[in-house]
């Protein structure tokens, strides 16, 4: 089964921290990728850059973004190739953010 | 003579195992439980006059595999028709030796995943299966509400992915822990709930009890399901104890223990004991032994509160939680005076201040210090805290002893 799996956290400016992040990232993506769970993803760049677009009345409305305000935003996203639930949630687990913010695990909707 | 009753009982005790197998085997929840429930109807029309088959268990197990191919037939939208049918083909037609299917429905109905409203439902609809309307009467809901508290569950276990299966022993903890508390929700839904149809909640007390023992018949070797099952039996022995002929509640010190159903005890004091023979005790263990010092002492006055201190600072120690921590200052007070107690119960006010028991605690152990003034002001906080007429009328009868 297709996980898309969201990570929300907050944003933390701290450089060292930051650099921290990254590393065990690559580690998390190494061995997602080894074990053939890990199908695509990306961290995202800050809220502050989202754009959002409406198209109401044929004309398209642009504004800043992001479309949800939350406490928590969304830091990234991954998809999954696993075999059931648990085996997503062992990994979704895995995720550095997991430890400080929280993942949302959502089945992809299999087109008939 | 209502002529449905035994038939009623015998299904749905053989049932319960034959719509585990048959998920396994067709994947498909829904399609499970309409094909046992047309079996059900058969054997509705067919028991009565040819009697109760000998194997009522490979009886429903050949009907409801002949009901479910039919079904899935019919069924005008499924695409994977054929290959459904030969796995529901391959189930056996004798149900002894699959018990291990019940343990997989138990775990899935329980997953964390689910919400643990839909958890005590599913589990209650599908391992025991009580009727929607008898859940909805339970839990005090419309049947309509909790038709589709079931459907939505049921999609989710469906569309998540989640796997029938018993957890893997790296998972286990926390995956028991989640089925326990599903089961015991159910148990004190029905012994303690505070409002609802008495019936519908006896019920509940009855089946959290029923799955509590297929738990230890299937898991024999962990002790927090001994645990549970004897924190349950213990518990559920005081029943006709704790009420008086006019419905007020009497307190354990004042219970007639004549009353207390001694098999019961028995029974949880064996688990407890076989408990202790498979390894590290638990909460649940920790508890039932908790209200085994009580079961087994002749009168209240002979009760060992220091016994009882020790396993309560044992709990603490394991949740952290100031519930226990109240229980335990309520123990502490019987052994060592109600000073005592009230020195352990007053730092707990900023966690335990909209919760009943802390309040009704403080004013017992006010009054027995004599310090009437300050007990009444807690009965009171206590009295606008209580939710059933049976704790109202039990608070207001000390309030009147404190202030008159």
């Amino acid at each position: 089964m297709r996980y898309a799996v969201f990570i929300w956290t907050k944003w933390d400016t701290d450089e060292d921290v930051q650099a921290d992040m990254f590393d065990r990232y690559g580690e998390f993506a190494r061995a997602a990728g080894e074990a053939g769970v890990l199908v695509d993803g990306s961290a995202l760049h800050p809220v502050s850059a989202a754009t959002t677009v409406r198209l109401r009345d044929d004309e398209v409305l642009v504004t800043d973004g992001p479309f949800v305000e939350s406490k928590e935003q969304l830091s990234g996203y991954y998809v999954f190739e696993c075999v059931d639930l648990d085996e997503a949630i062992a990994w979704a687990a895995r995720i550095p953010d997991a430890r400080r913010g929280a993942v949302d695990i959502r089945p992809l909707l299999a087109m008939p | 003579m209502d002529e449905t009753q035994p038939i009623d009982e015998v299904f749905r005790r053989e049932s319960g195992q034959v719509l585990a197998t048959l998920i396994r085997f067709c994947g498909d929840f829904d399609l499970a439980e309409d094909a046992v429930q047309d079996t059900f109807l058969l054997a509705l029309e067919r028991w009565p006059g040819e009697g109760v088959p000998p194997n009522p268990g490979a009886w429903i197990t050949t009907a409801a595999k002949r009901r479910a191919i039919d079904r899935i037939r019919r069924e005008v939208r499924r695409v994977d028709k054929e290959a459904m049918v030969s796995r529901v083909r391959e189930m056996p037609d004798d149900p002894i030796g699959l018990e291990d299917d019940q343990l997989r429905l138990i775990f899935t109905c329980c997953h964390p995943a689910l919400t643990l409203e839909a958890r005590v439902a599913l589990t209650l609809r599908t391992v025991c299966g009580l009727a929607t309307g008898d859940l909805a009467r339970a839990f005090m809901t419309s049947e309509a509400t909790m038709a589709q508290r079931l459907v939505r569950a049921k999609r989710k276990i469906q569309v998540a992915g989640i796997a029938y299966r018993v957890p893997a022993p790296d998972r286990m903890g926390d995956r028991l822990a989640a089925v326990l508390a599903v089961v015991y929700l159910m148990f004190n839904e029905g012994y303690t709930a505070s409002a609802g149809d008495t019936l519908a909640r006896d019920s509940l007390t009855a089946e959290a009890m029923r799955v509590g023992e297929l738990l230890c018949r299937l898991m024999p070797g962990e002790p927090e399901v001994l645990g549970l099952q004897a924190l349950m039996l213990l518990n559920h022995s005081r029943r006709d104890a704790r009420v008086d002929a006019s419905g007020a509640m009497v307190l354990m010190s004042d219970q007639d223990r004549r009353l207390w159903d001694r098999p019961e005890i028995e029974r949880g004091l064996a688990l407890l004991r076989q408990g202790t023979r498979t390894g590290s005790v638990g909460q649940y263990w920790l508890q039932a032994a908790i209200v085994a010092e009580h079961a087994h002492s002749p009168t209240a006055e002979a009760t060992d509160w220091h016994r009882i201190c020790r396993l309560y600072d044992l709990l603490f120690d394991l949740t952290r939680s100031p519930v226990v921590q109240l229980n335990r200052s309520i123990a502490v007070s019987m052994a060592d005076g109600p000073a005592a107690g009230l020195q352990l119960l007053e730092p707990l006010a900023a966690h335990l201040d909209g919760y009943l028991y802390f309040h009704s605690a403080a004013a017992d152990m006010h009054r027995r210090l004599g310090a009437n003034a300050a007990a009444a002001q807690a009965y009171r906080r206590a009295l606008a805290l209580a939710t059933n007429d049976v704790q109202r009328a039990a608070l207001d009868s000390r309030l009147h002893e404190v202030t008159t």
